[in-house]
């Protein structure tokens, strides 16, 4: 069948500049560079380019520029060219469209509408260069009081904590599986958890036995499919995370096809290998509130109870209703996960439709969970489409304990989101399993990158705290009267607990 | 009085205040000239938009009943608060508060004093206080014209806009004798001043006066409010009150270990602690830190028994101490303790997040060490 889609992007190559050096051509796994011996040029497969741009950031010469294609339909609001080519693309193939990384379309971010307070002269500011800025961060279950004995002088503790995990930053890196991505994106973000005081999250792949050593720093997740999971996976963990949902594809599975489930990868997820790994939707012991307690409480009892357990849930409708239910199942770690969430791999009209915005989300269950006076008994990580410390001071003043980063993190790395993801070509080493492709990342280097990037924001966020006069992120947490929206309707204002701009 | 009070409509006043304490620790009772001369000597403090007195050891006549002091914006909102008032306890003796109406004061509300005791049967299931405090919290949110602005046992505050020595007068306060003096002078810089927003803040026979500001008001304030606290009186001080009412009141913790909930060592400190004390603190901070105060304050806050003086963990905001004999004495600045005593036993200045406690037949300086 002749295709009638036109190239995404062009190639332009500048032939003053170009040497001929064939960098291009080694670095694209979509094949776009080819060297032509007989006129002895580099020239392009223009509709094989999915904009990644390694080619251009690697060209020695600087010689390449991909450019959008402009040659597009007639202009319609309405008949889109992402409409057009999405029929074209189904008429072609006849399947379900698939894309990568999170939801791109313009209407669900709400942290842009928010802004945040400042000191001036009443309360003053506090220079973080001068006064410490605290903004170290527990997570897990907090009792409503505490009892304190007095003896000989001194008080003592009486009353026994539920374990917590002890975070420096109140950012995490969020749930990436081995698989979906690299051994060496895994290994990159468990060393920079353990240099950065934080934690990463092994996704639902399992965790390869060479980071058994990061144990300490990784929050290991139980997802529908199981893989991986074995009583030495939870016990090396700092916490268990029962996936349930995923805010890039909120009730749909995951899939890793058959071809990326190498040797290492079926031993880590204990598979056969070449066998596709499918993740249910659904865990299917779990069918409603109680059996997710059931689970909550197996795992606690395989772990001796000394570790926090979390529960991942999209952000859907009723997540408040749904939050209050997981925190009376007994969860320690509310993980939400927003429409902006990240995947590998998820059908297109899934991503862009299906789940709500963090920002609600988040606004709506750490009300509920204050209403019903229940905030206590679990700390609440948002996650989906956090892009930098902005957006983490103002969850944290929503209500959230801390958040998860994922596309930040891969962009950290080296991802361009060209949202490639589930071709497992990924030319910058990160979505895919080839060897030889995955050796493009160094995890010293990307560790440090990741570490870079933690310490960016944490000065980011001090110096934002210390603008408003707060010197510890206890008093930040939930703290809205530090935000105001811009442009927003009274519904948006009121869901969010926030007031307009200028009251 | 129309909404004079507050036509913003803002939930909180900003403010940078002149601040006093003294406890007889003997629990022998003395007249207001002492409190009033050293708030004179800090008029410069307030600019005229608040101040007020709390007295311990007011009302030992009544001692047994809660003193319920209201102030009504207007005539419907007195009638609908009486009833709830006679529906829910037992007032064994109401009037209006004693003003001199020679004092010219602005806008003064009408205000009237109940001393009663919860019905029988009634408070059973929460116990007294916790009865009480509900029910000023439902008034207090009712009406919007009915604020309960003291409620405690032998005790009182007498709080409105004007400067110290005037309200002094207005309230006729050289008529009263008690143990326990909090004074206030008020300089709100953001909004006008009101009645209800003056200080002290009080619930129960807690109260508190503070100079500063809470950045972390939002914060602590939503905190509260999952323990049944509602803030309505506009001031980020308020929480304060609350605070304390909570930790210690309802959950029984020391009052120093309170005040290290409300201004914490650093965690750089805390690391450095020995186990058990590093322990203490940190489940602390980990259990209690949406009441962790941020931003300049300086408080004193007293009860029946105890006052205690607490800074912020930065010291933003001014605060002296002094003994002498079987007093204590804690205020903004050294000059409005000297014009009471001139040789102090001791006179210092605490460090920040250092707490003061003076306590009656006890006095304790509670330094950091002890937790």
């Amino acid at each position: 069948m002749k295709s009638y889609m036109l190239p995404e992007f062009n190639v332009y190559r500048d032939l003053e500049r170009c040497v001929s050096c064939q960098v291009c051509v080694n670095q694209c796994t979509y094949m776009v560079h080819y060297y032509d011996e007989e006129e002895d040029l580099v020239k392009s497969r223009e509709e094989n380019c999915v904009g990644c741009l390694r080619c251009a950031m690697l060209c020695p010469t600087k010689a390449l520029k991909i450019v959008p294609n402009p040659t597009s339909y007639r202009e319609n609001h309405h008949w889109t060219r992402e409409s057009i080519s999405a029929i074209k693309v189904q008429a072609e193939s006849g399947g379900v469209i698939l894309t990568g990384m999170g939801c791109d379309k313009p209407q669900y971010t709400y942290w842009d509408r928010i802004v945040l307070n400042a000191s001036q002269v009443t309360n003053p500011s506090i220079d973080p260069l001068r006064e410490p800025m605290e903004i170290r961060t527990f997570l897990g279950k907090k009792p409503k009081e505490l009892s304190i004995e007095a003896g000989s002088g001194r008080y003592s503790l009486t009353t026994e904590l539920s374990p917590q995990l002890k975070l420096e930053m109140p950012i995490m890196f969020t749930a990436i599986s081995y698989g979906a991505v690299s051994f060496n994106v895994h290994e990159s973000l468990a060393m920079a958890a353990s240099e950065s005081g934080t934690y990463f999250n092994t996704g639902e792949g399992g965790l390869d036995r060479r980071l058994y050593r990061y144990g300490d720093h990784a929050i290991v997740q139980v997802a529908s499919g199981r893989f991986g999971v074995d009583p030495s996976y939870l016990e090396v963990g700092a916490a268990v995370e029962i996936k349930i949902g995923q805010g890039a594809k909120p009730g749909i599975g995951g899939h890793l096809p058959g071809e990326k489930v190498s040797r290492e990868i079926s031993r880590t997820r204990m598979i056969p290998k070449g066998t596709d790994a499918l993740s249910p939707a659904p865990q299917h012991d779990i069918y409603s509130i109680e059996d997710l307690s059931q689970l909550i409480y197996a795992i606690k009892e395989a772990t001796g109870y000394a570790k926090p357990v979390s529960v991942k849930i999209a952000a859907v409708h009723n997540s408040a209703a749904i939050a209050s239910g997981i925190v009376r199942a007994g969860a320690d770690i509310i993980a939400l996960d927003g429409i902006r969430g990240s995947t590998g791999a998820a059908p297109k009209i899934i991503r862009d439709n299906v789940g709500i915005p963090i920002e609600l989300a988040l606004a709506s269950v750490d009300q509920r969970l204050r209403d019903e006076g229940i905030r206590n008994e679990a700390s609440l990580v948002v996650a989906g489409g956090v892009r930098n410390s902005a957006d983490v001071v103002k969850a944290i003043a929503l209500g959230a304990d801390a958040v998860y980063i994922g596309t930040a993190a891969l962009i950290a790395i080296g991802c361009t989101v060209c949202q490639k993801c589930y071709m497992g070509r990924c030319p910058w080493g990160i979505a895919t399993t080839d060897p030889w492709i995955s050796k493009r990342v160094n995890p010293l280097i990307a560790s440090k990158r990741l570490s870079n990037l933690l310490r960016a924001w944490s000065l980011e966020i001090k110096e934002m705290m210390g603008g408003m006069g707060i010197n510890s992120i206890e008093s930040l947490r939930g703290n809205r009267e530090m935000l105001r929206g811009v442009g927003l309707t009274d519904k948006e204002l009121s869901i969010l607990g926030v007031r307009h701009a200028g009251e | 009085m129309t909404s004079l009070q507050n036509p913003y409509r803002e939930d909180k006043v900003h403010e940078a205040c002149g601040l006093l304490g003294i406890i007889d620790t003997s629990k022998a009772r003395f007249s207001a000239y002492e409190p009033i001369r050293a708030m004179e000597n800090m008029h410069d403090r307030g600019n005229g938009l608040g101040a007020g007195f709390a007295v311990y050891g007011l009302y030992p006549e009544h001692r047994d009943e809660y003193a319920l002091h209201v102030m009504y914006l207007d005539g419907q909102a007195k009638d609908r608060v009486e009833k709830h008032i006679e529906k829910h306890v037992e007032v064994n003796h109401a009037e209006e508060i004693p003003t001199d109406d020679k004092v010219r004061v602005v806008n003064p509300p009408v205000m009237w004093r109940y001393f009663v005791t919860p019905k029988r049967g009634l408070s059973e299931e929460t116990g007294e206080d916790e009865y009480i405090r509900e029910m000023v919290m439902r008034i207090n949110m009712a009406t919007g014209k009915a604020f309960v602005f003291s409620s405690g046992k032998d005790m009182g505050v007498f709080k409105g806009v004007g400067y110290p020595e005037e309200l002094a007068d207005y309230f006729m306060l050289s008529e009263y004798r008690g143990y326990l003096w909090l004074g206030h002078t008020r300089f709100p810089t953001n909004t006008p001043g009101w009645w209800g927003g003056a200080h002290p803040f009080s619930i129960l026979d807690w109260s508190v006066v503070h100079n500063g500001e809470l950045s972390s008001y939002g914060a602590n304030r939503r905190y509260l409010e999952m323990f049944g606290y509602r803030c309505t009186m506009q001031t980020d001080t308020e929480v304060m009150a609350y605070a304390f009412d909570l930790l210690v009141r309802r959950q029984g913790l020391p009052l120093d270990v309170a005040a290290k909930i409300l201004a914490p060592p650093l965690w750089i400190e805390i690391d450095r602690m020995p186990s058990e004390e590093r322990k203490v603190h940190t489940a602390l901070r980990q259990c209690y830190g949406g009441l962790l105060m941020n931003g300049p304050f300086t408080i004193i806050v007293a009860h029946h028994g105890e006052m205690i003086g607490l800074t912020d963990r930065l010291k933003l905001r001014p605060l002296s101490a002094a003994v002498k004999g079987g007093r204590v004495y804690m205020a903004s600045e050294e000059a409005a303790i000297r014009v009471l005593c001139r040789d102090p036993d001791r006179v210092w200045r605490p460090k920040g997040g250092e707490p003061v406690v003076g306590r009656v037949k006890a006095l304790e300086v509670v330094r950091e060490m002890i937790l």
